[in-house]
């Protein structure tokens, strides 16, 4: 059966972007933001053997399955993402790297590598798949939960959350945004302007658990957060080939932020100005959100141009795990005049 | 010149009589004032004399104000193990001076700094005071340095009392501060006047003297941790992550030393490894483990509570199959335990690992020479089983400064395992074969890997620590389960000519067998020796990895009884042996101490010699 298919500019059908099927709950929003994952790999021409994927445990941490198939992935430990991923992208630093965390595995049990990992600028794109639930143990409050939440056999939530997008500014981190599973749109705008950027790029995604954590009047709910999603601006992500139409807009009405692959990212003013570049607006409006109970989403900050973990190591060219013998074991006579040196 | 001064006492039995080149010297200090440049200028002067020697560091946790001793052993038949009293003690700690002398033999000398007042002093030890503060003030020293040089005091003093060439001690101070020509000749000024007061104020009434001996040619003089990071280097480390913790960290920081000098591209000065201070020991173990399943040759290094840190990312590592190699130079636990001491207590750690059903290759490395052999060997161990590879030495080996025969060049081309590349993969696909990451596809329990960035469509594959098929796939099928893990039982265990043999030496008509492994090697090299004395002559056989190889059995069997001798409280070798051995489980009899001290040969001599009676 003959069908023209349609590919991108690497050649590929977005077919061959996908994961295996998904085990997770039907409706979970972990799905759709794997297939936002897909569609934004597909549209920037991004071939899937130039990713390599991590995660944690729990849920989210499933997901890398079920998307890139034809990509390397580990799927490590709870919690600790950050260290195996920091580690892995050292055998081929030309790979891009995407990590898929839950709220879980970055707030409670891996909040010490997270940060770290932040404060290092490891390029990758750091997704938490944000619930305020832990899903695959049936339904215990996480650390982001919100303070008063009540579930089912639970009781009452008696902590404040955790602030992902605020703990990631906190340790300096390059790229921040929070986006809403239900806003498929923005969530793929935002991976897209990630991937381009060279550095950390700290997603936190308000990502429903239909199963445990899904009450009309929840934060982390699809009919709250789609009554109430108040987007910073809005997004459109301008590949580095294409060119800028922007005369649509009136003037002093948007803001464009140049990546560090050359594409662009135009951002259109909504109710207020909002300056991503700036760090102090940044943690204003986090914690404006924060007290208001404001599902705030969009790009909080970004500094493109901070040099990255890699840029802090003199690495040769070639990957580091295609080097040989040759290049790795140092002569005999480099140990002869070791050897020397321990006589004296 | 004012008139030389006799040693407080003659002692009778020792006058006339001679000892040279064997004896034990303790220099104690207070930690943080700069003696390790004194010790080791005479150790290694000792050495460049050509005369065996030993330097044994016990240091406080603490940075400035504690007690230190630093212990050096000469002996010219070449024991180097420690021994439990002094013949020669250098005082320059009040706060210490009577606890000292109660380990010194009868006839020891006593240099002690002449501000210290003694009560009590031994009737039967021979006493020289150091004029420590005069000699310091006439040296016109800036005050800031004065504490620094003033151990350079007892340098020079017991220099001459022993009657080391001077000429010597000045090339290796020489050698110490790389040519620093004022930091040279503020030490030596200060030596050679402590020289001179000696030689005119001080008549030697002691027997103890050092003289050359021939050129120790195929030795030299290193730690343990500085020749585990060369081993590693030589092996083609290209990866480590690591934190710090006493005491490991100067294996990670040698690595850092001389890494640039050995693996930056000559033409580019780019590297070709990549070391990464990690956040704790999770992280180390994480990226290490990453950087391994990515392909590199990647490793951490540290200690007991770092191990127990890493406990549950190696189970990750050993069930995902990544090579990783993880060095443990033991401290004494549990807990914090004595951070600056050694012991050998973590061997039933590294064998048991993590929950579930683990198995580890554990290497235990005897000395620093051993140290760098294992050090290379075990990237190709890890690489051709794609597993991790554990290398416990401990403090005394790790942190002291050793005489061990010269390190050898690696005789063997690396093995890198069976990785497989585009190339490799398209060969299989046109062939018509299907590649599984976990297939045994040449029955030796041991798959083939592919490595990110490796370009071919096919090449990927999805790692989990959850329970996988041959093609990676998540399964929770009974079967597929079982058969995972019986594979891996298999790779571990099939492959004992990957592991170093044991190290056997005999005597005729041996009475029974000992077994030890790791730094106690130099004490029963010396204890053996004295039982042979005795008439009582013994076989010995080092284990220098687990799983163990049948000559252990062989050895096992050979034997009425087998003393198993070990720097721990439960005889975790024995513990090790008698469950792979049980038959012999009666015929084995632990010899088992720890209070953080290297066992000395007397030690063991009089624990076996006791349990024989019985």
């Amino acid at each position: 059966m003959a069908t023209q298919t349609q590919v991108n500019l690497a050649g590929l059908t977005r077919n061959e972007y996908k994961g295996s099927a998904s085990t997770l709950c039907q409706g979970c929003g972990h799905n759709s933001i794997s297939n936002q994952i897909v569609a934004a790999l597909y549209e920037l021409n991004i071939v899937p053997e130039n990713v390599v994927k991590f995660s944690g445990i729990g849920c989210s941490s499933k997901s890398p399955a079920y998307f890139l198939n034809r990509s390397f992935g580990f799927n490590g430990l709870h919690g600790r993402m950050s260290s195996l991923a920091t580690g892995g992208m050292f055998g081929d630093v030309t790979l891009k790297a995407v990590g898929v965390s839950g709220d879980g595995d970055t707030a409670s049990i891996g909040m010490g590598g997270f940060k770290h990992m932040v404060r290092r600028n490891v390029p990758i794109v750091y997704i938490v798949e944000n619930n305020g639930v832990y899903g695959l143990t049936k339904g215990q409050f996480s650390a982001t939960a919100e303070k008063g939440l009540e579930l089912k056999h639970r009781g009452r939530n008696a902590f404040g959350p955790v602030d992902i997008c605020m703990e990631a500014l906190a340790s300096n981190a390059t790229f921040v945004a929070r986006t809403f599973a239900g806003d498929p749109k923005q969530v793929k705008e935002i991976l897209k302007a990630a991937f381009s950027h060279n550095g950390i790029a700290v997603i936190d995604i308000i990502s429903p658990c239909v199963t445990f954590h899904n009450k009309e009047d929840s934060f982390h709910s699809y009919t709250w957060g789609k009554a109430n999603e108040s987007p910073l601006h809005d997004i459109s992500y301008v590949a580095p080939r294409d060119e800028i139409f922007i005369e649509d807009y009136e003037e002093g009405t948007t803001q464009e932020v140049t990546l560090h692959d050359g594409a662009t990212v135009v951002l259109k003013k909504l109710e207020k100005e909002y300056d991503p570049c700036n760090i102090y607006e940044a943690f204003r409006a986090i914690e404006e959100a924060e007290q208001n109970h404001w599902l705030l989403t969009g790009i909080f900050y970004i500094e493109p141009g901070v040099p990255t973990l890699f840029d802090s190591y003199n690495l040769v060219e070639k990957p580091l795990n295609r080097l040989t013998e040759a290049e790795l074991r140092p002569s005999k006579e480099s140990l002869d005049k070791l050897t020397k040196h321990f006589k004296l | 010149m004012s008139q030389k001064q006799p040693a407080t006492k003659e002692i009778p039995q020792k006058a006339g009589k001679k000892i040279v080149n064997d004896f034990c010297m303790t220099f104690s200090t207070i930690n943080g004032s700069g003696s390790a440049t004194a010790n080791s200028i005479l150790l290694r002067s000792l050495f460049r004399m050509g005369i065996p020697v030993n330097g044994k560091n016990i240091f406080p946790s603490n940075i400035q104000g504690l007690p230190t001793w630093y212990s050096i052993r000469l002996s010219k038949k070449g024991y180097l193990a420690r021994v439990e009293k002094d013949d020669i003690v250098v005082a320059m700690n009040p706060a210490t001076i009577a606890s000292e002398m109660q380990f010194m033999v009868t006839g020891a000398v006593l240099f002690y700094a002449d501000d210290i007042k003694i009560e009590g002093v031994r009737e039967d030890i021979i006493t020289y005071p150091m004029p420590v503060r005069k000699l310091i003030k006439e040296a016109d020293v800036p005050p800031n340095l004065r504490d620094y040089v003033a151990n350079m005091v007892y340098v020079g003093i017991v220099a001459h009392m022993i009657g080391m060439d001077m000429d010597t001690v000045y090339k290796t101070l020489d050698y110490n501060f790389k040519g620093n020509k004022k930091a040279v000749d503020s030490n030596w000024k200060i030596i050679e006047a402590a020289a001179k007061w000696a030689s005119e104020n001080l008549v030697k009434s002691d027997p103890y003297n050092v003289e050359k001996m021939p050129e120790l040619k195929d030795y030299i003089m290193v730690d343990g941790n500085t020749a585990s990071a060369l081993g590693s280097i030589y092996g083609g480390l290209q990866f480590t992550a690591w934190y710090p913790i006493t005491p490991a960290s100067s294996l990670a920081e040698s690595a850092i030393e001389y890494l640039p000098q050995l693996r930056n591209d000559p033409e580019t000065g780019k590297a070709t490894y990549a070391v990464v201070q990690a956040e704790d020991e999770l992280a180390a173990i994480g990226m290490a483990i990453g950087a391994g399943w990515a392909g590199l040759r990647s490793m951490t290094s540290t200690s007991g509570p770092g191990i127990s840190l890493m406990s549950e990312y190696l189970g990750l590592a050993y069930f995902t199959e990544v090579p990783v190699v993880v060095w443990n130079v033991q401290r004494v636990g549990p807990s914090t335990g004595l951070p600056t001491r050694t012991a050998q207590g973590d061997l039933t750690q590294a064998a048991f690992l993590s929950h579930g059903d683990t198995q580890f290759v554990i290497l235990l490395p005897g000395c620093a020479s051993e140290c760098f052999e294992f050090g290379w060997k075990a990237f190709d161990i890890a690489e051709r089983l794609q597993t991790p590879v554990m290398i416990l030495t401990d403090l005394d080996l790790g942190m002291n400064t050793h005489m061990v025969k010269t390190f050898k060049y690696p005789n063997k081309p690396m093995d890198r395992g069976k990785v497989l590349w585009e190339e490799d993969i398209q060969k299989l696909v046109d062939e018509g074969k299907i590649w599984g990451r976990y297939a045994d596809v040449d029955g030796d329990g041991i798959p083939y890997r592919t490595l990110p960035g490796n370009r071919n469509t096919r090449a990927a594959y999805f790692a989990r620590g959850t329970g996988h098929d041959e093609m990676t796939r998540y399964s929770e099928d009974p079967a597929v389960w079982e058969h995972g893990m019986d594979r891996l039982k298999k790779k571990i265990s099939s492959h004992k000519e990957l592991y170093p043999r044991p190290e056997i030496q005999k005597m005729d008509g041996a009475k029974f067998g000992i077994i030890a492994y790791g730094s106690t090697g130099t004490a029963i090299d010396e204890a053996r020796d004295l039982l042979a004395a005795r008439d009582i002559p013994t076989d010995y056989l080092r284990v220098r990895s687990i799983p163990f190889n049948d000559e252990v059995c062989d050895f096992l069997h050979a034997y009425d009884r087998t003393y198993v001798v070990e720097m721990n409280r439960d005889g975790q070798m024995r513990q090790l042996l008698a469950m792979d051995y049980s038959d012999c489980g009666s015929r084995m009899v632990s010899v088992a101490h720890t209070d953080g001290m290297p066992l000395s040969a007397e030690w063991i001599v009089n624990s076996i010699l006791k349990l024989e009676e019985k």
